[in-house]
């Protein structure tokens, strides 16, 4: 199977969006250190917790997509730091020694 | 993000068109700037910046931080002439995630053997190039060293935006090739975009070594920013 590229994952938001599904981007917008994905890639999340992309290479997808149903709850956008200083970022595996900043808004009409 | 913002970097990126989205992540506050509405952009200047290196990312201006989300168009690279130097240029832009077509009307040199990491066309340029569409992240480079089939391919490049005009050819072949656009209706200005000889002087011998001058002439005209005209 393909990897899909961050243009698909758009793609996929916008036919989430407009079959009625409630849907967030998640994007990486600043890194420190070693960052397992570079700054602009997205993760797609739905309101179920269907999601699409990578934002850290599999260590953080998990807190950022209950993150993410949050936000299309509220429809408030949150910025999510994660890095090796922070318990959370421990617990959820971000080990690689690096920190990352995750944008996380809505898609609203 | 607003739904039409996220249809709209869809809908630029399958036309090849570049746009930025710009976020105030203190704020949530979101503008969507189209490649026609970038020179108008207060922040313009970060965003041909971040539009030339390809890569998203935070930028400071006045009080406030930035995230600039880039859509730049994948590069592509349109070579006329399936001859041995185009072999060599076709890996080393495959290498570098460019795509390439590559355009000549001899069936026998554009041959899926001889450039497995390119796009053929068998056609002549004048036929083939209006079907690529020339845009402002497309090179465009001339090898055959065969007028009949370089000169209509460059009058269709210097007609367009691309970002980068080069042909192969002695100082002498370039000078008479010079002569002949002339005459075709090309004014000084259009053809000093031409770059010729072509490729970084690295004294370059093997027709890997002019792929290698080429490619680097290319990437620098990608990533540097481009030197205000002089005079005018």
């Amino acid at each position: 199977m393909a990897l899909a590229s961050d243009s698909d994952i758009l793609e996929q938001a916008e036919a989430w969006h407009r079959a009625g599904r409630g849907v967030a981007i998640a994007t990486v917008v600043e890194t420190w250190g070693s960052a397992p994905r570079p700054i602009g890639s997205h993760l797609v999340i739905d309101e179920e917790g269907h999601f699409l992309g990578s934002v850290s290479g599999g260590c953080v997808e998990g807190a950022v997509v209950s993150e993410a149903m949050d936000v299309i709850g509220s429809g408030t956008p949150r910025l999510l730091e994660f890095g090796v200083a922070d318990e959370t970022a421990w617990q959820v595996g971000l080990s690689c020694g690096g920190k990352i900043a995750v944008y996380v808004e809505k898609v609203v009409s | 993000m607003k739904a039409a913002y996220l249809q709209a970097l869809n809908v630029e990126r399958a036309a090849r068109r570049a746009c930025v989205l710009v976020t105030d992540l203190a704020q949530g506050a979101q503008r969507l700037v189209l490649a026609d509405q970038i020179a108008a952009d207060p922040l313009h200047e970060e965003i041909d910046t971040a539009l030339r290196m390809g890569k998203s990312g935070m930028v400071e201006h006045g009080t406030g931080r930035f995230f600039l989300t880039v859509q730049a168009p994948p590069l592509r690279i349109v070579v006329v002439g399936a001859v041995h130097v185009s072999q060599a240029l076709a890996s080393m832009a495959h290498l570098l995630g460019h795509r390439v077509i590559v355009v000549d009307p001899r069936t026998a040199f554009a041959s899926k053997e001889r450039f497995p990491d390119a796009d053929l066309m068998a056609q002549w340029p004048d036929e083939a190039l209006p079907v690529v569409g020339i845009d402002r992240y497309t090179a465009f480079v001339a090898l055959t060293h065969d007028p009949k089939i370089d000169d209509p391919g460059l009058a269709a490049a210097l007609q367009s935006d691309c970002f980068y005009v080069g042909a192969l050819g002695s100082r002498k072949t370039h000078a008479k090739r010079l002569d002949r656009l002339a005459a075709a209706g090309f004014g000084p200005h259009q053809l000093a975009r031409i770059h010729a000889p072509i490729g970084l002087d690295i004294g370059a011998v093997s027709p890997a070594e002019i792929a290698l001058s080429i490619m680097a002439e290319i990437t620098a005209a990608q990533r540097k920013k481009p030197e205000r005209p002089t005079g005018s």
